[in-house]
This record gives structure tokens, sequence and C-alpha cells, in this order.
């Protein structure tokens, strides 16, 4: 991909992670540059802008100590392109690509440009069939269907980085279940992306460790950028690790799932970048193209037509003051299809994974649970629990007020129901996996604490065929 | 083609390109871009520099790469093989496109398909712009009407024989010149019509929320703004397959994929109740997801209302749905941005408002060049930042839109659907509309909308009382009213779009549901009147009468399930 290299040494400025080269000739927008400094270290970056002879280079591992006589700047051509395929797979990288586990470099015959070419929307297939997370909170209330994309909306202090490695570590897909008949597909079927953004070393280590025996099943690329690492490199991490998913995806015929964390880390590196260009800022002095950039990201999950594949996104961010109208949980909220939010009441009493069910929605739920997909009473138990939580919610406020002993039996029913929702149906270890039919059957369990008059979303049937007997297999 | 001038690209930042030494090039041409031919449109002019909007991704784009100035403003190929496609926001076709998008990639060609023309007009027959030589029919009921392009008037000269022709094939000769199957048009100038006439025929959307509260009129207009997961999108959709409208256009402007994924499916799987064809084959569909490139977002909505306006001149009611204008107006200030316009409001540029302004006018009532009635009604999502209702875009789009339906986030967290306002919406067609009720057999059409909204804000009003003061302090007649409120919400506003019964409703029922709670609530304040205590009263299971949406077809059904529930209140007694 290189080609004669060319190397432009006059560099007439450097602030913020950006250097301006003059003198240059035939650097395009979007290139990928390689730079040399005085000390012989090598350092990457992208071309931001080009006016005749001068290039604004925007350099991924920063400035810090470069000086402008030893360095020599030389484009590559053309936009970063990386090797994909199956050789990513149980290899540990920095945000930049280059493994850290100590094996040899990422190598390919194949390589794609890392940012990406738009899907065509008439090549898409709707999002079908849920990936299966292991936890039940998230399989039974807010099932994540293949091909979506399901932000895990925190506030600092929550354990949303145990959950997103969590999920990382337990999540699979059952099979293909057209037509009623299960057929198992291949243990390489299912594979996970781990982009890591703005970890601290201890958390990294969290990740790998708990990661460890997927990678080691050659089912997980992990991409870590620790918060020591250069900021800049972080708008790299997402796009490899997408660029790396959709190969997988939609040439290797794997349900990916890929997993970003913390998307305000990313969002915080943009906004670095556009005040050191002096843009006009936003809202919080974000970027204005915010909601484009973050759509590029995340508008690369899907299925296709005539491909097995599919690529699904869990982006993780933290809400700065928990606040859910920020620039980046509002905008990641416009383009994703639901959300799990995290309560800072469930995980203060001691609730693990502290998801609020009520806050939390997953838009395409239809398209991935009930009969054909998960079980046929999956979508009534859960429209049934949803409603009935709002109920004890709404209790639990005027218990508040009035005291419980002027409750009714039937409001008391209700808090009972929340209380065994919380512990038994919620709560689990953090390696725990649950498999379907036990959390479907936690899930009656906690139901039918309330009286049968209460549970008007569910049909006799239902009622008759899983109510009784708790947990029946799931036959898919 | 006007004349053509290359040039060569000096500065590239993202979607703006700088050409010089350009020679000749007007403000709006359209430039390609480097080998690849990327378009671009001009949108500034100084000092021998051309400033370019680049429609495509520019990745690799250089100084000194070549730069054409194509001598004509950016238009759109407007002929058979629109109903039914998928366009993106340049209208080049999307169904035959490769699975990824790469730049310049995409070509708007004519395509080898031909098409059954069917000739109207004689030789030797006097005609004027605008008025059919022919006919192409379309895959539906809506067929193309082949009219004589606007300047053009006179005798027809040479007129085809019935037959296939290709698209770009010349039909007819009037006075000259050429009346082709295909034509272009500038997307950002409206096509020409006769006279603008009051927009006063209801365009019926299905949605008794708005049917029955913020009617609209064909030829007007609409805003729905709405945070995340208020349902605006479902909302569009639905009005896109049930409004009574002949024509659809649909804009994805900067919005999911998977949405559009689903649109399309939709529309393609859907029966359309009025002529048993398929949804598909009365909409044009033009997709523009949020990760496609940004400025051709931008030309997507004029595209769209050009396309709009092909079809009303033919005499056709045409719907134009923008998803999301928002979207649209970030791509503006984007732009704006890189090319150093002085910011206003949020960094918006100064002229948002009148380009907002520009998009909605579009809409309207017209009688053609050609003297047939035809109309353009416009309605646009509005994505406000944070749900709040003051930024920019939300504010200046109200200004001149006729119909507002806000969504409300609280009904939509309570999961009612359509979560429409009725405290935070209007529609200033309301009066304009009574009067077309009241002349075509629904006089009671503008008291029972004043009813139902005079019930809905006493509810409210007494449930914020009740907050404060407790239910039971309330007199029996006042939680009447309560549960009327209740009643009207569950069993007339809200409505299932996923139920075959419930998804569209026609105004017969519609009208027939909000009779039947209005009746129930009087028989229940009689009876509260004649001492039956309010609780009692609250305890009787409505279900019937809130599920009448659901299973009843036709008008008189909701009758039976009215008279049920009347029934039971009797027993009270």
């Amino acid at each position: 991909m290189m080609r004669s290299e060319i190397e432009y040494t006059d560099i007439r400025e450097l602030h913020g992670p950006l250097a301006v080269v003059h003198g240059v000739a035939g650097a395009g927008w979007d290139e990928f540059a390689t730079i040399k400094l005085a000390t012989g270290a090598r350092r990457h970056g992208l071309v931001l802008e080009v006016d005749r002879d001068v290039a604004v280079v925007q350099v991924l591992e920063g400035t810090a100590g470069m000086d402008p006589a030893g360095t020599g700047v030389s484009f590559t051509g053309e936009p970063l392109r990386i090797p994909v395929g199956p050789c990513w797979l149980g290899r540990v990288c920095n945000g930049r690509g280059e493994p850290v586990d100590g094996g040899p470099p990422i190598l390919s015959g194949r390589t794609s440009p890392v940012s990406g070419f738009p899907m065509n929307p008439t090549w898409r297939l709707s999002p079908a069939q849920p990936v299966l997370t292991g936890i039940s909170v998230i399989d039974a209330l807010t099932t994540l269907v293949r091909g979506q994309k399901l932000p895990i909306f925190s506030v600092a202090g929550l354990p949303h980085l145990e959950l997103a490695t969590q999920v990382a570590a337990q999540a699979h897909v059952e099979g293909d279940t057209a037509g009623g008949r299960t057929e198992p597909e291949s243990p390489a079927g299912f594979s996970v992306v781990f982009a890591g953004m703005g970890l601290t070393h201890a958390d990294a280590a969290f990740v790998r460790d708990a990661l460890e025996e997927r990678a080691a099943a050659g089912e997980l690329v992990l991409l870590l950028n620790t918060a020591d690492d250069p900021v800049i490199e972080r708008i790299l991490t997402p796009r490899l690790a997408l660029t790396i998913a959709e190969d997988l995806a939609f040439r290797g015929g794997r349900h990916v799932l890929v997993v970003m964390t913390d998307m305000t880390s990313y969002a915080e590196a943009l906004r670095e970048v556009s005040a050191a260009r002096g843009e006009i800022p936003g809202r919080r002095a974000y970027p204005g193209y915010l909601y484009s950039d973050l759509a590029s990201l995340y508008e690369r999950c899907g299925r296709m037509r005539g491909r097995t594949g599919s690529v699904t996104i869990t982006p993780v961010l933290t809400m700065p003051a928990g606040d859910i109208t920020h620039p980046v949980p509002d905008l990641t909220g416009y383009i994703t299809e639901g959300q799990v939010v995290l309560s800072a009441d469930l995980h203060a009493r001691g609730v693990y994974p502290p998801v609020d069910a009520l806050s939390s929605l997953s838009r395409l739920m239809r398209n991935g649970a009930g009969p054909g997909r998960t079980r046929e009473d999956h979508v009534d138990l859960a429209a049934q629990l949803l409603a009935a939580l709002a109920r004890a919610r709404q209790v639990r406020e005027l218990a508040d007020l009035v005291g419980p002993a002027a409750l009714s039996e039937t409001d008391r029913r209700y808090l009972a129901f929340e209380e065994g929702y919380a512990q038994d149906l919620v709560h689990q270890r953090g390696d725990e996996t649950r498999d379907l039919a036990d959390t479907l059957g936690r899930a009656w369990r906690t139901l039918l604490r309330l009286p049968r008059r209460e549970l008007v979303m569910l049909p006799d049937a239902l009622v008759a065929a899983y109510g009784a007997g708790g947990d029946r297999a799931c036959p898919y | 083609m006007g004349a053509v001038s290359s040039g060569r690209v000096s500065r590239v930042t993202g979607p703006l390109v700088e050409v010089e030494q350009a020679g000749s090039a007007a403000m709006f041409d359209v430039v390609a871009l480097g080998t690849a031919g990327l378009p671009g449109e001009v949108v500034a002019i100084r000092d021998g520099i051309l400033t370019v909007q680049a429609y495509e991704y520019t990745g690799g784009l250089k100084p000194a790469d070549s730069a054409v100035s194509l001598g004509e403003p950016l238009s759109a190929r407007l002929g058979p093989g629109l109903l039914g496609g998928v366009f993106d926001g340049l209208l080049r076709p999307l169904d035959g496109a490769p699975a990824w998008l790469r730049p310049g990639v995409a070509r708007d060609g004519a395509g080898a398909a031909s098409w059954q023309f069917v000739p109207q007009a004689q030789r030797g027959q006097r005609v004027v712009a605008g008025e059919a030589v022919g006919t192409v029919a379309g895959p539906g009921p809506v067929a193309y009407r082949i009219l004589v392009p606007p300047g053009i008037a006179g005798t027809v000269e040479q007129i085809a024989a019935a037959g296939e022709y290709a698209a770009d094939a010349t039909v007819a000769t009037v006075d000259g010149a050429a009346v082709p199957l295909t034509t272009r048009w500038p997307v950002r100038v409206p096509r020409p019509y006769r006279e603008r006439v009051a927009a006063d025929a209801p365009l019926h959307t299905g949605q008794r929320a708005l049917d029955l509260l913020f009617p609209i009129a064909k030829g007007s207009t609409a805003a729905v703004p709405g945070g995340f997961g208020t349902g605006k999108t479902m909302l569009l959709q639905q009005i896109a397959k049930w409004s009574d409208a002949d024509v659809i256009v649909y804009i994805g402007c900067g919005e999911r994929g998977n949405e559009m994924a689903e649109v399309v499916a939709d529309l393609f799987a859907l029966a359309d109740p009025r002529t048993g064809g398929r949804l598909a084959d009365r909409t044009v569909i033009i997709a523009n997801t949020s990760n496609m490139p940004m400025m051709a977002r931008e030309a997507s909505v004029h595209t769209g209302t050009t396309v709009a306006e092909y079809f009303r001149d033919m005499g056709y009611d045409v719907v134009v749905i923008a998803d999301s204008t928002s979207r649209w107006a970030e791509a503006l200030r984007e732009f704006a941005s890189r090319s150093g316009a002085l910011p206003a409001e949020e960094g918006f540029p100064a002229d948002l408002a009148s380009a907002i302004a520009a998009f909605y006018e579009r809409a309207g009532a017209v009688v053609t060049l050609g003297g047939a009635r035809g109309s353009v009604t416009v309605v646009g999502a509005v994505s406000p930042p944070g749900g709040d209702l003051t930024e920019p875009v939300t504010a200046q789009t109200q200004r001149f839109v006729r119909c507002l339906w806000t969504l409300d986030r609280d009904l939509a967290y309570a999961r009612h659907y359509p979560a429409v306002s009725w405290s935070g919406s209007f529609s200033r067609d309301a009066a304009a509309l009574a009067t077309y009720h009241a002349r075509h057999g629904d006089p009671e059409w503008a008291r029972r909308r004043a009813q139902v909204m005079a019930q809905l804000a006493e509810a409210d009003r007494l449930a914020a009382l009740a907050e404060l003061v407790g239910v039971g302090t309330l007199p029996g007649n006042e939680r009447v009213t309560m549960l009327t409120g209740r009643l009207l919400r569950e069993g007339v506003l809200q409505q299932s779009g996923l139920s075959g019964t419930d998804a569209s409703c026609d105004p017969a029922k519609g009208a027939a549901l909000v009779d039947a709670v209005m009746v129930v609530s009087e028989r229940c304040r009689k009876l509260v009147d004649a001492g039956v205590p309010a609780t009692v009263v609250e305890e009787v299971d409505f279900g019937p009468l809130l599920r009448a949406r659901e299973v009843a077809g036709e008008p008189a059904e909701v009758a039976k399930h009215r008279d049920a529930l009347l029934d039971t209140l009797q027993e009270l007694t």
C-alpha cells in the first residue's frame, strides 16, 4: 500500500494534535500519513485538510516531543487501510491495531479502508433473531437482535464495564431457527470485537482477564486504548473494530458483536481535534458534525441480503453527571435502536446488573423474540413484566407518601413482586450465564407473585403452558 | 447542457472543495471532481475561486485534481420508473447499485428499461404547457401522464404511436419542441403552476389523534417534533402507509438504515386498502441514511419535493414525508461552518429560517399549468436535541407550518402511541376542514373535536389537582371527567400500528368511537349524580369499550361494544 515515499519536512506549525506541513504535492484529503521524528520514532496521522501545498495532519499519537526541525511527513496516497480477515481472531492489540500480546504482526492478503462504505439501504435486511447474552434482564426484557445497535447508558461509578465485558464474554447465537428447525452453527459462527477507549490500566487488565477464555477460543478481537495512550488514537479505535467486524460478518459469514466502550471518551477526542482546528463549536463545545460522526460508526451494524453474517453493536457510554440530554447520549439515542439504562438506585440496593428496565428499551425486540425466535410466550411475558413494574413503581411512590400500612392488599403484592423481580430475575453473578429457559422461568415465577387477575396481558393458554411448571425447556 | 469548462482542485476539507481556474461557472452549477467524477455543486464564487459542496466522500481528492463544471444546476431525472423505486439523495437509483456505496459508483443513467406509451393528444391538436400528450402505466393505479414541458405550447406536430419506448425517447413534438418521456428539472427551482388555490380538503391520515384533533388539509404542511424514542418515525411511517394521497414521496434524510430497510420491506409487503395493489406502487423512496454522504442529505429534501411537484403537475395529490428535517439542517450547519460563514443561533447559518421556509413553501394546492387540480402536502419530522423544543430548528419550523404534531415523551414512556400531545399541538387547518366536513355529510365534526379537546384539557387539569390533594377528595362529577379523559386516551387516541384492524381508522369509525365514549361518559355522570359512588363507577370493567378500536371493523360494531357497556352500567343502579 505504500508508494514511493517522499518525505516533507517543512513543518510550520504544531499545536494540539495537529501538524501543518508546507510544500506538499499530491496529498489528498483523509489520506494516511507516516511521521518520522528526529529520534527515529514513527507516528501516524490523517490528513484533515489540504490547501494547495499545505496539508493539516492530525497526529494519532499526539504531537508531544515533536520538533519541527527534525520531523518528516510522508503520505501513503490513499485513506488508511488495514488488513482484514480471521487473522485478527484471538489477538490483543492497542488502539491503533498493533499487537500487544507478544505475537507476530497481523498480516492478511486482504485490506479494507477503515472509514468503510455506507451499506446500500436496499441491500439491508431488517435485524432478526436474537443474540443471547446469558444476562436475564437483557435477554428477557431488552432482547438484543442480530444487526441491531443497542447502547448501554451509564454514569460514572456504575458497573457498566463489568456488564459490557460480561456481554462480550457470554454473548452467543443459538443457530438459525428458520422454519422451526434448529441448526446449530459451527463454533466459529460467533465472534466478538471489543474496542476499549480510554480505559484505565486496571480496567484494561480486568477486561483482558475476563475475556481470556473467549480469546483463547479464537472468538475474540481485543483493541485496547488505555487512558494514558494518545487521546487522538481513540478516533481510530472504533473504526478499526468495525472494519474488522464487517469483514468477519459479511465475508466470513459470522455473527459479530462489537462492544465499544466508552463512547464518551471517543467523543471527547473528537472535540479535542475540533477545538484545535478552530471549528465553530456546537452544543457543549462538541463539533456540529458529532451526530454524523457517531452515525458513521453505529450505522455499520446490520444484516445484508444474501449474506449469513451480521454485525451487532453495543456501545457503552457514561452520561456526564447522569444527564441523558448531554449531546453524547442524546445523539446516540437518536441513532441507536433503543437503549439499556443503568440505575444508581438498583446499584445501591446491591443488585447486579443494575438495569433500569422501565427506562430501557430494545426497539427491535419483536424481531428477535417470540415464536420462531426465542419462545412463544416471550413477548407477552416481557410486556406484562414491564406493565407490572410500572405499576409497582407507582405503588412504591405511594407507599413513600402514605406508608405501606395504608396500601391495599393488591398494592402490597406489587411491592413483593418488585422485590422478587430484583432479587430473583435481575440479580446474577458477574460470571453467571443463564440460559433463556431459566431466565423466562424466573420471569414467570416473579410474575406469579401477583394475583392472576392482575396479569391481563397473558392469555390463559400461556399461563397454563408455562406458568405452573416454571422453566419448561426452550424449544429453540 | 451548457458549456463544459475545466478547472482544478485547490483545497479540500471534507465535503468542502475549492476549485480554481474553472472558467465560466454559475452559482449552483454541478461540478465533477477528480478522476471519479464525484458530483458537487457550486455554492460560492470569489475571485475566480469556486467553493464546491461535494455530494460524496472526498477521501483521496487532492489539489491539482481536475474539476469539470457541467454548466447546469443540480437536476433530477423525472420520468417513468420513479414509483416503487428507491433512490439516493440525488435521485440516482439504489435498486441496481452495489451492496457497498463506494464514491463515484452511483449513476443516474436512463437504465435499459423501456416503457409502454399510450398517446392521448391528436396530431394537429392545440395543447398548452402542462397538458398531457399521453400516459405510461405505472406499477399500480397511478399512471405517469407525459406533459408538455413548461414554456411550450402550440400545435402537436408529431405524436408517437402506442408502443414501447426507451426512457429518453421523444414521444411528441409541439411547435418544434420535443416532449420527452423523461424530463430533467433543477431540484432547487419550484416547478411552475397556474395558480395556488385554498387547501380545504382533508388529507385523511388514518391516525385518529390527527384526523380528529389536528387535521391537515391536502396541500398543507405539518411538522412532527419529538425527542428520541417518542415514535416519530413510526407515526410518519403510518402516514406514509395509510393516508389517502395518490403518491407518497418518503425522504429518509439522515436516519437509521435499519428503519429504511423496514419501511421498504413493509411498503412492498402491504396492500393498499384503496386499490388492492402494493403500497410501494404509489411510493417513491429517497434513502439517505445517516452514514451516507452528508451533503447529499442537504439535496435530498429538494430532490424529494421536486419529485412530488412532478406528480402534482399530473393532477395528483402527493404527500412528501421528510424524516428528519433536523438532520438536513445539520448538514446546512456543517457546511456553513466549514465554509467559514458567521454562525447565528447554535452555529446554524443565519439563513436557516429562510431555508426552512423555502422547503415548506413548496407545499400547496394548485391549479396546474394544464388546468388540473393537484397538491403537495409536506410533513417533516424534527428531532430536537435533548428534547428541547426551543432549539432553532424546532422554533423556526413552528413559524412556517400549518399543523404541529408534537410528540410527548411522557406519553411515549407510558406506551401511549401515537404520542401526539393534545396540549402542545395545533392545526391551523381545522376551521377550513370543519367547513369541508359540514358540507360533506358530517356537520357534527367541529362540535366533536371541540368536545374532545375540552374534556382532555379538563381531565389534565383535574389530574394535576388530584396529584396534590388526592383523587378521593374530588367531587364525583370531576372524577367522571377524569374517567372520560382516560377513556378518550385509551379508547380513542391510542392506536396500535401493529394491529391489522387498528393501524388505520376511517373517519366514520373514529367518529363512532368518540361518540361511544361520550355516551358512556354521560351515563356515568348520571349515575354519579343519582348517588352511585364514583369509586364504584371507576371500577367497572371498561375493557369492551377500550378494545372496540381494535376489534371493531365497522362503526356498527363500535355501537355494539358501547351498548354492552351501557348494560353493565345499568346494573349499577
